[in-house]
């Protein structure tokens, strides 16, 4: 069954186009990797598979749910890890991830199971405000993954660390997981690599294989 | 529902506890607006219409601030986008700015108005007390309502300073008028009530007016 079906997806800022005829079938437990240079659309195709922006054209149908009209169904099934890591910059990381997992349902144990899955249980008490990016970070994947969610949405997810924390978030984040994945990086190797379907946009256009997307 | 409400106002108190930024604010305006109109109208004390009127158009001017900040947390650190991706009812959202903000207000009240009675006012207040807290706790209810809703509103626009107190105060205009007129035979120095009834009647519709209205177009606010 396919996770993700778009077909001619279209969105617009005004009279801006930002994605148009973005076509791409991913099917549950695949990889797709979206590439392209800066304002390519890249963050806003995750901002509409989140269901935080609404399609203006084409057809996008994720976990089942119909855009715009079905969004209501996704809340709760999506991890989204964007530019932003979604955290209160005077909490702690413990009271985030606690927050996050009472606006989720989530029992409080995996709070702490997190917490020391991402390294993160010896400065927990700290203000997110306090913590290094690389720390906001793990954070931020702890929160985008606390509900355990069908579909994860990564834009640029091992932006801000060292080697060693990212080998440490694989398991999370990564193939390992075994959920269906939309990856957005400028890795462009090691994000080919960790694919299933390559989607390639250029200004936010479907780009030919040939085409030079960094220019 | 109730979890979520609770989980979004127990952040937005904790938030408020740490940072010190809309009470304090708040606190600090409606003093200075009292010192004002004390060396303004140049008279030692106040009572009656006029005490009313300073009383409650300095509290609600106070309001404009907390609620241009109800949704600043949430606008400036992501915190929409993560209650829109949370199956979280917006209600409870609402529920929950709505309560945050009565607690702010209670908090800017416990001070402002014992600092009215010492600097403005001529009767005293002690012997209207309880009224005055039934009036209050009833105003208080219909702008946190209100400023939730506009809050809301305001939240995802670039203008949200100039939008918050254009649409806020006009919708406060039959809240402020049964206030004063409420408050004002308590704040005389021949206290008596006079068509208290009628004015916490007046006061208790539109706080269900506005509950209702907000629960109703809450869902549609937080949209792209």
């Amino acid at each position: 069954m396919a996770a993700i079906e778009l077909d001619g997806l279209e969105r617009r800022y005004g009279e801006r186009v930002a994605l148009a005829g973005v076509s791409v079938r991913v099917k549950e437990g695949q990889t797709l990797a979206v590439l392209g240079g800066n304002g390519a659309g890249k963050t806003t195709l995750l901002r509409v598979l989140a269901g935080l922006l609404r399609p203006h054209g084409g057809r996008a149908r994720v976990l089942g749910a119909e855009l715009p009209d079905e969004r209501w169904k996704l809340p709760g099934s999506i991890g989204y890890l964007g530019h932003e890591p979604l955290l209160y910059r005077e909490l702690s990381g413990r009271e985030n991830l606690a927050y996050h997992a009472r606006l989720h349902g989530v029992a409080p144990a995996r709070v702490d199971a997190l917490l020391d899955a991402v390294g993160m249980a010896q400065r927990a008490g700290d203000p997110v405000r306090e913590l290094s990016r690389g720390m906001v970070q793990r954070l931020a994947v702890a929160r985008a993954v606390l509900h355990e969610p069908a579909l994860l949405l990564l834009d640029e997810p091992r932006a801000n660390l060292d080697p060693a924390a990212a080998e440490r978030l694989e398991p999370l984040i990564g193939r390992a997981s075994g959920r269906t994945r939309v990856l957005v990086s400028h890795d462009v190797e090691g994000t080919m690599a960790e694919s299933d379907v390559i989607l390639r946009l250029k200004r936010g256009r479907p780009a030919a294989e040939d085409e030079e997307l960094y220019r | 529902m109730i979890v979520a409400a609770r989980a979004i106002l127990r952040k937005d108190l904790l938030i408020e506890l740490r940072t010190k930024e809309s009470v304090p604010a708040m606190t600090l305006f409606t003093l200075t607006v009292y010192v004002l109109f004390h060396f303004g109208l140049d008279r030692d004390s106040l009572d009656g219409e006029l005490a009313s009127g300073v009383l409650w158009v300095t509290l609600l001017l106070a309001a404009v601030i907390g609620v241009s900040r109800l949704f600043a947390a949430e606008r400036e650190q992501g915190g929409i986008e993560g209650l829109l991706l949370a199956p979280v009812d917006r209600t409870a959202l609402f529920v929950a700015k709505a309560a945050s903000l009565f607690v702010m207000l209670v908090m800017v009240e416990l001070v402002a108005l014992p600092a009215f009675g010492l600097l403005l006012l001529g009767p005293g207040l002690g012997g209207a007390l309880p009224e005055l807290v039934a009036i209050l706790a009833l105003a208080n209810l219909g702008v946190a309502a209100v400023g939730a809703l506009v809050a809301a509103l305001a939240a995802e626009t670039r203008a949200r300073e100039l939008i918050v107190p254009l649409l806020l105060l006009p919708l406060l205009v039959p809240l402020l008028i049964a206030c004063a007129q409420a408050s004002e035979p308590f704040l005389r120095q021949d206290q008596g009530p006079e068509d208290l009834g009628r004015w916490l009647g007046l006061l208790t519709l539109y706080d269900v007016v506005f509950v209702l209205l907000s629960v109703a177009v809450f869902d549609y606010l937080l949209e792209d």
